[in-house]
């Protein structure tokens, strides 16, 4: 089996990562990586929580030199922490917090006191492209997260063809900004392993408002890469933020309108790719949005449809993947992309199924019968995003307390707005709620209750 | 366990009682938020529990009143931001920064 460089990064005063506008060496972050890695403990898996993508950095590197598995879930309730100490009884949290919620074993990240250069040989670490590198998961319509194992060659083979696909001959040199957490699939690999895997640095910060993400940018030297996603750029254009010059603007997590492309590409003077793939599959396609529709699928991704759906495989693909959404082919390596298949919904970028939001909803003790629907009547926000609703039987129940149970189980983008109690759900012979009833339904509920939609 | 005076709460003046409404206002229209302005709690906090708002509402609130009231907000951590505790709070945020 042959070995992958932890990094890319030849030198040991390569820059690594950037924190406060202060460069992070190679060598220093093959100290602290050496250093993390002896205080772990014995276990296999361990839940990456930090929230400074420098340390989630440290904490991953860690863990692959000691061959533990870094479980990726994509949203933290209390539901899917049980979850995840069913699936690996052994997980531990390494986080950055020690305020930190999860109902998990903790081992804290600590600054380790390093000497000023100990003299020891700069020797990047081997990882065995198939040693399992990380779980990622999706929502089952079971109710239960379905675990995907990452292995540390396939995500290397990932972002490396990433590499191929920008408008620039190579990165080094270059700092990669994330406005995207890195325990997200897009963000481990475009935030986090990109930097690690082409010699460019990552920033520590995850900055949110407009000014933040700014400032940041402003507090390192060109040439700057920004990783985002539509909720955000749409936000920094809103807002009328200035930017410093960028290299490159990265885009994923929803469809990206062309115009929207467009005005980004020419407020900021920087060429906008956009990115799609999903948990399963990890990255596998780009395009450049402001000039065509077309994506082009990462070296080696084929692309099968039938009347049902349409799969992925090959390249740095596993396995055969089922895909999300309804993809045209063009020719071997490109598609057209049309939008997704109809139980799934994404909302800012995370993605759930319907089936897995009702069950959830369902087995809320007291609630009877409920169902979830997406609002197509809410004008699209300043940041763009449309949310979902809910109707819910449940005699003895307020709103607040259904949603404060809701709120253990699923992530807090998908809670229902508004969230209506009605008296039954009239569901056909099989058990089914027709589309056409739904829509009738919540007219009937907006009647009623008209200031619930305002 | 020993009594201890709890700090007298005078009311806020009249001007930032109008901010918080025109706030509220503007919040459960750009939102789309199920309920009446004047439903919302001015000391109830407005991310996670309380109001219930998430993340991307505080980056929608954000744009809002860059456009009304020209304040840019900023964070160390979007989720610990000391303004957001309630409604009250960021009234009088926004009151002491706006330009507009």
């Amino acid at each position: 089996m042959s070995g992958l460089s932890l990094i890319a990064h030849d030198r040991p005063d390569a820059i690594v990562a950037w924190r406060g506008g202060v460069p992070i060496s190679a060598a220093r972050f093959l100290a602290e990586v050496r250093a993390l890695a002896a205080r772990l403990p014995a276990s296999n898996h361990v839940l990456n929580f930090c929230s400074d993508r420098y340390r989630f950095a440290v904490g991953l590197a860690a863990s692959l030199v000691t061959g533990k598995c870094s479980i990726l879930p994509s949203t933290h309730t209390p539901e899917m922490i049980r979850h995840l100490r069913a699936f690996a009884p052994d997980v531990f949290c390494l986080s950055d917090d020690p305020r930190c919620p999860l109902a998990l074993p903790h081992l804290l990240y600590v600054e380790p006191a390093l000497p000023a250069g100990d003299g020891a040989p700069f020797t990047v670490p081997q990882i065995d492209a198939a040693q399992l590198a990380a779980y990622v998961f999706t929502s089952g319509s079971s109710g239960a997260p379905l675990p995907h194992a990452k292995s540390w060659g396939r995500l290397v083979q990932c972002v490396r063809a990433e590499v191929t696909r920008l408008p620039m001959s190579g990165l080094e040199g270059c700092a990669v900004l994330g406005t995207v957490p890195a325990q997200h699939m897009y963000g481990f690999e475009s935030s986090v392993l990109l930097p690690l895997q082409s010699g460019s640095a990552l920033y520590a910060e995850r900055p949110f408002f407009p000014a933040d993400i700014a400032a940041a940018l402003a507090a390192v030297p060109a040439p700057r890469i920004l990783v985002s996603t539509p909720v955000h750029l749409r936000a920094l254009l809103t807002a009328e933020q200035a930017l410093p010059p960028l290299a490159l603007i990265i885009s994923a997590t929803a469809m990206l309108p062309a115009n929207l492309a467009r005005d980004v590409e020419s407020r900021y003077g920087a060429p906008l790719l956009e990115i799609y793939g999903s948990t399963e599959t990890g990255q596998m396609a780009s395009r450049r949005t402001a000039l065509e529709d077309r994506w082009r699928l990462w070296p080696g991704v084929r692309l099968t449809v039938t009347d049902v759906h349409c799969t992925a495989h090959g390249g740095h693909i596993a396995r055969t993947i089922a895909l999300a959404d309804v993809l045209e082919p063009t020719d071997d390596e490109h598609f057209l992309l049309h939008g997704r298949t109809a139980d799934l919904v994404n909302i800012a970028g995370k993605r759930s199924s319907l089936a897995y939001l009702n069950h959830h909803l369902n087995a809320i003790p007291g609630v009877t019968d409920a169902v979830f629907f997406v609002r197509d009547d809410s004008e699209a926000s300043l940041a763009g995003v449309t949310r979902l609703g809910a109707l819910v039987v449940a005699p003895k129940l307020d709103a607040a307390s259904i949603l404060q149970a809701l709120r253990q189980r699923i992530d807090p983008v998908f809670l229902p707005r508004p969230l209506l109690l009605v008296e039954h759900l009239p569901r056909n012979a099989t058990g089914k709620l027709p589309q056409h009833t739904l829509r009738a339904l919540t007219a009937q509920a907006a009647v009623l209750q008209p200031n619930l939609f305002a | 366990m020993s009594e201890q005076a709890l700090p007298k709460l005078t009311p806020p003046p009249l001007d930032t009682l109008v901010l918080e409404r025109e706030i509220a206002q503007l919040i459960v229209k750009g939102l789309n938020l199920p309920m009446q302005p004047d439903e919302i709690d001015p000391e109830a906090p407005l991310y996670g529990e309380g109001l219930g708002l998430d993340s991307i509402d505080i980056l929608e609130i954000a744009l809002i009143v860059s456009k009304q009231y020209g304040i840019q907000l900023r964070a160390d951590n979007q989720e610990n931001t000391r303004i957001f505790r309630s409604l009250r709070q960021f009234a009088k945020y926004v009151a002491e920064q706006r330009v507009k």
